[in-house]
């Protein structure tokens, strides 16, 4: 440790820390341009210049990049050291006078105007170097520098041309303290919301703000470290030193006597139904995006806004996309004409917009809902009843310009309408997460036409499967709502602990059986087990079903050639009788 | 026998959790159809093996029916579309014995169905009465 003292406090700090370090440690404000904790100090602008005595004699040192040393005695506000810092900016004021960090430090230390000549009056750039060390050190791209000496001295990329090095990553203009550098944006205006990217966000993050675990992950395919090799801010900030560049997926096994199933639902993709135009609209958003938009949390603060940025007049709201419909998905949603109910409310609450609902049929099942549906015809939501054939932005009238209009038969007035408003959202169904089937493999359950996977009984057995300890809940088995996906989570929760309670359970009578001296060991019954109950014994010769795995569908024992394989209750003289017994009547 | 009065005798095999149901369902909901069809219970539609069908037929059937789940609804997964597979396989067969291979049916019913059961039993019965009796030779069509 080294003891210093900085305008007369007694400081104590680690070898090898820097005399700004140790002021900043200790709440002593000295002014900085050109420094940044997570770069190398550099000293440019000078700034932070303060007045050193050690052994006897003072020099006026740059605080940023003077190492603290032992009897060091620090006056960042003496007279010496005001007097060059006001020098320092006075100079800085005339390369640079439209900067305006450098009008406000002037103003603190007293200076209305500068002595010396002015070259450019709308100058910004302070040469600190800071967006030249951030190119090179974090981002590892080295696309700008500086060229030429004295008053030509600038930063620029090689021979003033867009630079091929450049990963467009922005950092420059981040690190820049006079705002000297700037970006243009896409289409020249802010993107607020283009189809699913509703805004921009970082490499690192916290997937959604209710994740469990609450920690944050790097997206490699965006972080500048796994591009270029530097970076590596995140880990510098990190006092915890939590961040780790070389994690790996890893598969963890676990023993488990139960497992539950919720492996969830997958958002209709609306991008499969070209006529409503989602994707190619900029203001065509799917129900997740108006999600995203609507959140407090989101990209504009929860406030309602075009892709341009202003405020919509109307909202169109268009119910069952990809669900209820035989090109799709036949099934109904369920959860939908609830949430674009609650979409219409919000948008009459933030936006105070005309919202329009295109409904077939409004279901408004649960405790509550029918109210709210009410309230919403209070509140003059519009509710057309007809399926929407088409958005376009063709507009065919004057006031139907520069608006996406809908095009719908309106079933109660018998009749096909055109109406203009200014954003849509779909209301997305659910469907079956993708690697469905697979899962159902591993986990040897069946799944119903639709791919969502099957219950043991619809009414008395909802959350089992005809695997035994093997339980389901939520949307993986049929489109639900909250309460009723939490209903049934704690159900099967409750199953599953009953039966790990238990530790035993009941097999099914009918399983098939394998007689070891008629079999031959062809393994037809191998590969025809939908449950792989069958395993071959390649020592013994024969075949042998697995008690527990067979479920006792006894398609093995149709296939045996040799009748080795026979199905309890259901053996193949059985079942002849019965067939002789029938003929006897 | 003319045709107008004879009674054809069918075997069903029915798999117990959706057509066997089914069927029951057609029971409790009391919907009448023809009385034709002697129903086998068997666990799966997979279960159902052709020496049945052929002891059926050689029993004295004049047709043989087969139910089970609608693909992709099977209870034991796949156990309809082994059943599918055979079927196929086995109408071939019996159209080389001589048996009309409209005698020999595969329908999926699930256990919702009550109407669509009473509908393939009288479809069904109606066919073969048509069709008439069938004739096979006593020892198996084999030469003596």
């Amino acid at each position: 440790m080294i003891n210093l003292t900085i305008d007369g406090k007694k400081i104590e700090v680690e070898d090898g820390k820097t005399i700004l370090q140790a002021a900043a440690k200790n709440d002593i404000r000295i002014p900085t341009l050109c420094y940044h904790p997570v770069l190398e100090p550099y000293a440019a602008c000078r700034i932070c210049v303060v007045e050193v005595g050690l052994r006897g004699k003072t020099d006026l040192l740059t605080a940023c990049n003077t190492k603290a040393q032992e009897g060091m005695e620090v006056q960042t506000r003496s007279k010496r050291a005001l007097g060059a810092r006001r020098m320092n900016v006075e100079m800085l004021l005339a390369r640079a006078p439209a900067a305006e960090p450098i009008q406000k430090l002037a103003k603190e230390l007293g200076i209305e105007k500068t002595r010396f000549a002015v070259k450019d009056p709308n100058e910004k750039c302070i040469l600190c170097g800071l967006c030249v060390r951030a190119c090179e050190q974090i981002v590892g791209a080295s696309a700008i520098s500086f060229v030429e000496r004295g008053t030509e001295r600038k930063v620029t990329p090689p021979f003033g041309e867009p630079s091929e090095a450049c990963i467009g990553c922005t950092a420059c203009a981040y690190f820049c303290p006079t705002g000297a550098i700037t970006y243009e944006d896409k289409y020249g205006r802010k993107v607020i919301h283009e189809e699913l990217h509703l805004g921009p966000t970082t490499a690192i993050r916290v997937p959604i703000r209710q994740a469990v675990p609450m920690v944050p992950f790097i997206d490699t395919d965006a972080c500048i470290h796994f591009k270029t090799g530097e970076c590596k801010v995140c880990a510098k900030v990190c006092d915890r030193e939590a961040v780790n560049y070389d994690a790996q997926d890893e598969v963890i096994e676990v023993e488990a006597g139960t497992i539950i199933l919720a492996s969830g639902f997958k958002s209709f993709d609306a991008k499969r139904i070209p006529a409503y135009g989602y994707g190619r609209f900029p203001n065509v958003i799917s129900a997740l995006d108006f999600e995203r938009l609507v959140n407090a949390s989101g990209p504009t603060g929860g406030k309602i806004k075009l892709a341009d940025g202003s405020e919509p007049t109307a909202v169109g709201i268009v119910h069952c996309v990809g669900s209820r419909d035989e090109n799709y998905n036949e099934y109904c949603s369920r959860v939908c004409c609830m949430y674009a109910l609650k979409f219409a409310h919000l948008i009459h609450e933030k936006a105070h917009a005309d919202v329009y609902n295109f409904y077939i049929d409004l279901r408004c099942f649960g405790k509550g809902y029918e109210e709210f549906y009410h309230r919403l015809l209070k509140e003059g939501t519009k509710f057309i009843r007809g399926r929407v054939s088409d958005i376009s932005d063709m507009a065919l009238t004057k006031h139907e310009e520069g608006k996406l209009i809908i095009r719908v038969e309106d079933t109660l007035l018998g009749m096909v309408r055109r109406i203009p408003v200014d954003m849509v959202i779909l209301a997305t169904g659910l469907e079956p997460g993708l690697d469905q089937n697979q899962l159902a493999k591993i986990f040897n359950i069946s799944c119903s036409q639709d791919t969502f996977f099957l219950e043991r009984h619809p009414k008395l057995a909802p959350m089992s499967t005809f695997s035994d300890g093997i339980f389901l809940a939520g949307t993986c088995q049929a489109p639900r709502d909250i309460p009723d996906t939490v209903a049934q989570a704690g159900g099967a929760a409750a199953e599953a602990l009953a039966l790990a309670d238990k530790g035993t359970f009941a097999l099914e009578p009918v399983t098939a059986e394998i007689n070891k001296d008629l079999c031959s060991g062809c393994q037809v019954c191998v590969g025809l087990c939908p449950f792989t109950a069958i395993v071959y014994e390649k020592d013994e010769g024969h075949s042998e079903i697995n008690d527990a795995l067979c479920k006792g569908c006894g398609t093995c024992v149709a296939a045996c050639p040799s009748g080795a394989a026979q199905q309890k209750h259901f053996r193949d003289a059985q079942i002849f009788a019965e067939i002789e017994g029938i003929f006897l009547v | 026998m003319s045709n107008a009065t004879f009674e054809p005798r069918l075997v069903g095999f029915l798999c117990n959790w959706c057509s066997y149901t089914g069927a029951d369902l057609a029971g409790t909901a009391r919907m009448t159809y023809a009385p034709n069809v002697r129903i086998i219970r068997v666990m799966c539609s997979g279960r159902v093996d052709p020496q049945f069908v052929l002891k059926a037929f050689k029993e004295g059937a004049d047709g043989v029916l087969i139910s089970g789940c609608h693909l992709g609804d099977c209870h034991y997964k796949e156990g309809n579309y082994k059943a599918l597979r055979r079927y196929k396989l086995l109408s071939k067969m019996l159209e080389q014995f001589g048996i009309e291979k409209e005698r020999f049916r595969l329908e999926w019913v699930s256990a919702a169905e009550g109407i669509k059961f009473q509908q393939v039993c009288n479809e069904f019965t109606e066919q073969v009465r048509k069709m008439g009796p069938l004739n096979l030779s006593p020892n198996g069509g084999q030469h003596e």
